[in-house]
């Protein structure tokens, strides 16, 4: 544990030196485990923040406030301290600059933390494979590495989109309300561009997202998902 | 507090453990209904004394992950992988 | 060897009474929400109980009728499999013995039916004798459907597994027929203070 960087008032990222890490795939996960003084474990998937080209392993954590593992994680972790990690894990749900596109990722909450290392791959990799990210959060302040994908933006070739469920700044010029029909329609690529799909978030959003996109006409077999378990609500 | 019902990217880990390679994105056929699907794609319930894949198609149990003793344990009985 | 996490506690809770706890069990205020599949909901025009199988007397009551049979309001300790134990949770139920009264059973076996397809085997003295209910209030309220509403075994001497969620009957059986997680290598009677979580247990 080299860093921790604080996100959102929930949130903070783990920066670690991973001794003999082999690189890891955009979109993979990795399994922490915590072992307590007598014994006692508990262990969480945690999606990989950092890009394969940076050169730190970087997890973004979401404090639950019911949770076991992530509010020591957030609280407690100091620089110095040594995690227990098992991965990287996954080759369903990645995506690499040689699978071309166009790429559209739909994130919802936390979701976003494996689009962002596939973010920083297509950069890193100078790829011009168009990129489209529609982001839902709750609140201004709930949305993570919000700079950073701000200036990603300004790229040519990517495109972001941030929509706010809950509250929304008197100035917000972005989108509002939950990711829907209508605003898929506008966002996504029509089905003959034959974008490459992902969508990672709560089970609710990911499935309903999914079933829209086949709805409208897109391939079932470019849609990759990712459920995540209960973030904060 | 709602059930959480995730997919089988939420089990990776262990079924490396179980086959010694990555899974998430093999495919297999629900030997109930006949559908195709990742076993990325299987919907998971976890936090069960083990965890069960269900074929998204039918809903059919075709997985049954379980750690008896610290040791994992696979019965994928439902679920015939391709090669 | 793991490496231990400087200052990790878990959500476990301190214990008053030790001897209360199980071996291998850690105590929790919350109440975990544990399920193999989605949530069934079944309309209660549709609901009914059945006592079932080897039995002279087979019965079913309709969801009003199941309310009208005498209630009893157990307060007693779960363990669940998983590791957690709760303390003090406070039900509503039927007594198994008063849906036994009229069965006329010589099986010594009992297979609990859910919806949505979940199965578990317990012995005949395991459900009567004043130990087991078909609960359908938790905490003074009606029993949610994540927590099995809305009707549940509950059977607190045995790891919680066997308090059937989503409980729709008792078939009686002439041999000890496996459950859903007793096929996938659970121990068959799960007593958890021998530790019997494991077949081999």
């Amino acid at each position: 544990m080299v860093e921790l960087v604080d996100q959102t008032p929930r949130t903070k990222s783990l920066v670690l030196d991973v001794p003999d890490w082999k690189g890891h795939r955009a979109g993979q996960h990795v399994d922490v485990r915590l072992t307590a003084e007598d014994g006692y474990q508990a262990q969480r998937s945690y999606s990989i923040a950092s890009g394969p080209e940076d050169d730190k392993l970087v997890l973004t954590v979401e404090r639950l406030d019911d949770g076991e593992v992530s509010p020591y994680l957030v609280d407690v972790l100091q620089p110095g301290d040594e995690l227990e990690l098992r991965g990287p894990i996954g080759g369903y749900f990645v995506w690499e600059e040689s699978l071309g596109g166009p790429l559209l990722l739909i994130a919802g909450g936390s979701g976003i933390v494996p689009f962002r290392a596939m973010l920083r791959h297509g950069i890193a990799t100078g790829s011009d494979v168009p990129l489209r990210l529609l982001y839902s959060s709750r609140a201004l302040d709930e949305v993570i590495y919000r700079d950073e994908l701000r200036e990603a933006g300004n790229a040519n070739g990517v495109d972001i989109e941030l929509t706010l469920t809950r509250d929304a700044p008197s100035d917000w010029n972005g989108r509002r309300g939950r990711i829907d029909e209508q605003m898929l329609d506008e966002v996504a690529w029509a089905p003959a561009e034959q974008p490459l799909i992902y969508a990672c978030g709560p089970t609710g959003l990911v499935e309903s997202v999914a079933d829209t996109l086949v709805m409208a006409g897109h391939d079932q077999g470019r849609i990759r998902l990712e459920r995540f378990g209960p973030t904060g609500t | 507090m709602i059930v959480e019902s995730l997919d089988g990217n939420a089990i990776a880990g262990q079924l490396f453990e179980v086959f010694g390679s990555e899974m998430t994105a093999v495919t297999g056929r629900c030997r109930f209904c006949g559908a195709s699907s990742h076993l990325a794609e299987l919907r998971v319930y976890m936090r069960a004394p083990g965890a069960v894949g269900r074929c998204p198609a039918c809903m059919r149990v075709v997985l049954v992950l379980t750690s008896v003793h610290g040791n994992a344990r696979l019965d994928a009985s439902g679920f015939e992988l391709s090669a | 060897m793991s490496p231990i996490s400087r200052g990790f506690l878990g959500r476990r809770h301190p214990v008053d009474d030790p001897s209360r706890v199980p071996p291998g069990q850690y105590v929790t205020t919350d109440f975990p929400v544990l399920s193999a599949g989605p949530t069934p909901h079944t309309p209660l025009e549709e609901w009914t109980f059945e006592i079932a199988g080897a039995v002279d007397q087979p019965a079913s009551w309709s969801w009003d009728e199941f309310l009208a049979l005498p209630a009893e309001t157990p307060t007693v300790d779960i363990h669940c499999v998983t590791k957690w134990s709760k303390l003090d949770t406070s039900w509503k139920g039927v007594s198994v013995d008063t849906l036994l009264e009229r069965a006329g059973t010589e099986a010594k076996w009992v297979t609990a039916f859910c919806d949505g397809g979940y199965t578990t085997n317990l012995g005949l003295d395991d459900v009567s004798g004043g130990k087991a209910w078909v609960a359908y209030e938790f905490g003074g309220a009606p029993l949610e459907p994540e927590h099995g509403g809305p009707a549940r075994l509950l059977v607190p001497h045995l790891y919680f597994w066997k308090s059937a969620k989503w409980v729709r009957g008792l078939r009686f059986t002439p041999a000890d027929v496996p459950g859903f997680w007793e096929n996938y290598g659970y121990h068959n009677h799960g007593d958890p203070w021998l530790e019997q979580r494991y077949q081999g247990d």
